[in-house]
C-alpha cells in the first residue's frame, strides 16, 4: 500500500530526526568532510598520540593506559545469544576528527559541511531553530561539534559540555567520577572504550538544582573505518534532577562499524536522573544482514545516595547487533532503579539486551519493563539479572518481560537471572509472548484505520508502559518509528 | 427485491473467492442485492461460506476475489483494501473480535472515527461530540463504565465482545453493516440488548447484512429478506417466513449439505 514518506522536518521539531523516521533507512548518507586521522590500529603508541592530539591531562592518559593494559588480558564476551562477527581492533581508526574541530562556542566556527549534515538529519543547531526546551550536544564521529543552550544552563551552575572539554575545564569532577561506576576492566568493550574513548557528553547538576530543560546528545557515526567510542558521564548531586536523551544514526555501509560506548550515571542523595535513548543505527542489509553497526554498549548507574532514583528508558530499533544492559547499582538506602525498554529487531538484526539491578542498600526498589518485538528473520533476547545482596533488607523488584513476534521466522528469547541473598526480599517476574497478526491489523483496518496507524496502535498498546516514560513528544514519534519499521514485516 | 441497480446499497454479482494460501474456492458464483434501508439475513449450514462472505466483503487479505464484482453504494470495491472499504462506509462486526492489550477501547474507537472523518475531509471529532456519541451508544447498549477504561476487547467475555462490536457500529454509523453471528454465545437478555442496538441504526439510508444461525435474533431484528447460503452460493431466497421454515426443517433439503 502506498504511504507518504516521512521527511525529517527542519525546524519545528528535532525529534523526527532524532528518531530517524523513515521506512527505508534514510540516514544512510555519508558526509564528505576534511578530517584529521591517525592510521588504523591500536597500540600504546596510538593511545598516547591520540591523547596528545586532544591535549588531554595526564590523569586521563593514565586512565587510558591502565585500561589498555586490562584490555590486553581480556576477550570479547561470548555469553550473549548472538552470532558475532570477529572484530579486528587493528583495522579500526581510533582518532578521526573534522579538521575544524573542538568545542565551538559559536556556530560560525563550525564547518558548514557539518552544519549541513545535522540540518539534513533535522537536528537544528542554529539559534533561531533550536528546540525550545532541549539543549543539544551534537557528536559527529565521536567529536562534539556544538552544544546549545550552554550559557543558559551555566547560570544555574549546570555543566553540560563535551567530555573532552570537561577533562580540561573540570578535571577534578571528571577524575572523581570517571570509571567510578564502570571500572576500566569491567568487560572487554568497556576496557576498549576506556582506552580509546573519543568524546561524549558530560553533565553535572549541582545540589538542589532541577535542570530546567531536556539535555540531549545526538550521535552521528559517519566515517567508515572509525569506531564510535563515546563516553558519557552524568552526575546529579544531592537533591538535583536531570532528564537526558540520546539519539543515534549512521550511514549505510556494507562493512560493520563498531560502536562501543560507556555511559556512567551517578546519583547522590535524593538525586534523580532520567536517561532516555532512541537508537536507530544502521542495521545492515535487510536480506543478507551485511553491514550495520555493532552496538556493544555498557551503561550503568550508581544510585550512591539515599533515596536516589535512576530511570533508564530505551527504544532500540537499529544496529546489526545490540549488546546492551543499562543497569543500576542501588547502593543508597531507599534508592530506586527503573528500566523501561522496547527493543525492535527486523531484517537480520540480533539483539541481546536487558538490565541488571543490584540491590545493595536497604529498602531498595527496582522495576523492569521489557518489550521485545521481533520480525522477519531477526533474533531478540531479553537478558536481565536481579541481584539482592545480603544487606539489602526489604528489597523489592518487579519484572515484566513481554515478547511480540511478527512473522514466522523470527525468534524471541528470555533469560532472567535472579539471585537473592536476603530472605526479606520480594521479587516478582511476569512474562508473556504474543503475536502481531494479520487478524489484528485487519480488525483495525476494517474500522477505517490505515495499515501503518493500525500497526502503530497495536504495537503502541504493547509498548504503552515504556512509551509513557519517554519525554514529551518522543512517545508519539517512537510509536510511529516502530510502525514504519514493522510495516513491511507483517504479513 | 426490486431496488434499482443505482439505488442498491450492495450488489454482488457472480462472486468467486478463493483462499490465498491454497487456492481453495469458497464462494462459487454468489449473487446478492441489498437495497437502501433494507435488512437481509443470511442463514445456512456450517461451512457454507457465510463467514467467508463477510470477510471477503470487508477485504480480508486471506481471500482473493477470482471472479465477479462487488458494488457498494454505486462503486466497485472488490479491488479496495479493508481501510478504504471501511472509509466508504462498510462495517464488519466480527464473530470473534480480536483483543489488543494496551490499546484503550475508546482510544481505538476515536482513532477509527477520526480516520473516517479525515478521509471525508472533516476535522477530528471534538471531545464534547465524541462524549455525546459514546454516552448515547453506551446507554442504548446498557454498557457499564468499565468499557471506557478497558483495553480493546482485552479480557472481555464472548458476550462483552459482541456488545462492543455493536457499540462500535452505533458510534461509527456505517452505511452497510455486515454482522457475522452477532447473537452467538449471548443469553436472552444480552440478545435483546444487541438486537436493540442493531435496530437503532436502521434507517432508510442504512442497510444491514445479518449472518445468523438462529431465528431467535430474526424475531427481534425483522429482516426484509432471508437468503440461504450453501456450497458458496445463494441457493434459496425468501421473506421472513423462510427463517421459521428453516428452523423446522433444517438444511437437509439442500443436496449434499
Amino acid at each position: 500500500m502506498p504511504r507518504p514518506q516521512e521527511n525529517p522536518k527542519d525546524g519545528s521539531s528535532g525529534s523526527d530526526a532524532l528518531l530517524g523516521l523513515s521506512q527505508e533507512y534514510k540516514y544512510g548518507f555519508r558526509t564528505e568532510i576534511e578530517k584529521e586521522s591517525l592510521p588504523p590500529g591500536l597500540s600504546e603508541e596510538t593511545i598516547r598520540r591520540a591523547s596528545a592530539l586532544r591535549g588531554e591531562p595526564d590523569f586521563l592518559l593514565d586512565f587510558r593506559l591502565k585500561a589498555f593494559a586490562k584490555l590486553q588480558e581480556m576477550e570479547p564476551p561470548s555469553w550473549g545469544h548472538l552470532d558475532r562477527p570477529e572484530v579486528d581492533l587493528q583495522k579500526i581508526v581510533y582518532y578521526s576528527a573534522p579538521k575544524k574541530k573542538q568545542a565551538h562556542d559559536s556556530l560560525e566556527s563550525v564547518d558548514p559541511e557539518l552544519l549541513e549534515t545535522f540540518e539534513k538529519l533535522g537536528i537544528p543547531l542554529e539559534e533561531q531553530k533550536r528546540l525550545a526546551n532541549v539543549a543539544v550536544d551534537a557528536v559527529f564521529d565521536s567529536v562534539s561539534i556544538y552544544t546549545s543552550h550552554k550559557r543558559k544552563l551555566m547560570e544555574q551552575g549546570i555543566l553540560f559540555c563535551p567530555i573532552s572539554e570537561a577533562v580540561r575545564e573540570y578535571p577534578e569532577l571528571v577524575k572523581e567520577y570517571l570509571g567510578s561506576v564502570v571500572p576500566i576492566g569491567d568487560n572487554y568493550w568497556a576496557a576498549l572504550n576506556s582506552a580509546v574513548f573519543t568524546d561524549g557528553s558530560f553533565v553535572f547538576v549541582p545540589p538542589g538544582i532541577k535542570c530546567p530543560m531536556e539535555l540531549s546528545t545526538y550521535f552521528r557515526l559517519n566515517d567508515r573505518e572509525a569506531g564510535q567510542f563515546e563516553r558519557t558521564l552524568i552526575v546529579a548531586a544531592e537533591g538535583a534532577s536531570v532528564s537526558y536523551l540520546e539519539g543515534c544514526t549512521a550511514p549505510s555501509y556494507d562493512s560493520n562499524q563498531l560502536h562501543a560506548a560507556v555511559v556512567e550515571l551517578v546519583a547522590l542523595d535524593d538525586a534523580d536522573i532520567k536517561y532516555s535513548t532512541v537508537q536507530n543505527w544502521f542495521a545492515g542489509d535487510r536480506e543478507t544482514g551485511e553491514g550495520g553497526v555493532l552496538n556493544y554498549v555498557t551503561k550503568r548507574a550508581l544510585c550512591r545516595g539515599r533515596n536516589s532514583h535512576v530511570s533508564w528508558t530505551q527504544v532500540e530499533t537499529g544496529s546489526a547487533i545490540t549488546w546492551k544492559y543499562p543497569s543500576c547499582v542501588l547502593q543508597g538506602d531507599g534508592s530506586r532503579g527503573e528500566f523501561y525498554s522496547v527493543a525492535l529487531t527486523n531484517g537480520r538484526m540480533q539483539a541481546d539486551t536487558g538490565t541488571k539491578m543490584v540491590h545493595v542498600g536497604k529498602n531498595t526498589r527496582s522495576t523492569i519493563v521489557s518489550k521485545g518485538i521481533s520480525a522477519d528473520r531477526s533474533s531478540n533476547a531479553y537478558r536481565g539479572a536481579v541481584e539482592v545482596r545480603r544487606g539489602a533488607a526489604n528489597a523489592r523488584n518487579y519484572t515484566q518481560c513481554d515478547s511480540m513476534l511478527a512473522g514466522p521466522e523470527c525468534s524471541a528469547h528470555t533469560f532472567p537471572y535472579i539471585l537473592s541473598r536476603n530472605p526479606t526480599a520480594r521479587l516478582e517476574h511476569e512474562a508473556s509472548t504474543s503475536r502481531l497478526s494479520e487478524e489484528q491489523l485487519f480488525y483495525l483496518q476494517s474500522r477505517g484505520i490505515d495499515r501503518e496507524a493500525a500497526i502503530g496502535a497495536v504495537v503502541g498498546g504493547f509498548c504503552k508502559d515504556v512509551f509513557k516514560e519517554l519525554p514529551g513528544e518522543f512517545a508519539a514519534e517512537a510509536r510511529q518509528l516502530l510502525a514504519i519499521k514493522l510495516e513491511k514485516s507483517v504479513g | 427485491m426490486s431496488a434499482q441497480n443505482s439505488g442498491a446499497m450492495l450488489k454482488i454479482d457472480d462472486l468467486h473467492a478463493t483462499l490465498v494460501s491454497d487456492g481453495t474456492e469458497i464462494l462459487k458464483g454468489l449473487s446478492l442485492e441489498i437495497g437502501r434501508g433494507e435488512v437481509h439475513a443470511i442463514m445456512g449450514p456450517n461451512g457454507s461460506g457465510k463467514s467467508t462472505l463477510s470477510k471477503v466483503l470487508a477485504g480480508h487479505p486471506a481471500y482473493a476475489v477470482s471472479g465477479g464484482t462487488i458494488g457498494f453504494d454505486g462503486r466497485r470495491i472488490e479491488e479496495l483494501g479493508p481501510t478504504e472499504r471501511a472509509r466508504a462506509g462498510l462495517f464488519l462486526s466480527f464473530q470473534d473480535p480480536i483483543e489488543v492489550p494496551g490499546l484503550g477501547n475508546l482510544d481505538f474507537l476515536r482513532l477509527a472515527l477520526d480516520s473516517r472523518r479525515e478521509a471525508e475531509g472533516r476535522s477530528p471529532v471534538s471531545d464534547a461530540e465524541f462524549a455525546e456519541l459514546v454516552d448515547g451508544a453506551m446507554s442504548l447498549l446498557k454498557m457499564d463504565d468499565r468499557y471506557r477504561t478497558r483495553d480493546l476487547n482485552s479480557g472481555f467475555s464472548g458476550g462483552e465482545k459482541k456488545r462492543n462490536e455493536i457499540f462500535q457500529m452505533a458510534v461509527l454509523k456505517p452505511k452497510l453493516a455486515i454482522l457475522d453471528e452477532p447473537d452467538s454465545g449471548l443469553d436472552i437478555d444480552a440478545l435483546r440488548v444487541v438486537a436493540e442496538g442493531i435496530n437503532s441504526v436502521r434507517s432508510p439510508e442504512r442497510s444491514i447484512l445479518l449472518i445468523t444461525h438462529y431465528q431467535r435474533l430474526l424475531s427481534e431484528v425483522k429482516p426484509d429478506a432471508i437468503h440461504v447460503l450453501a456450497h458458496g452460493r445463494i441457493v434459496k431466497s425468501g421473506g421472513p417466513e423462510l427463517a421459521l421454515e428453516l428452523e423446522r426443517s433444517g438444511y437437509d433439503w439442500i443436496e449434499g449439505a
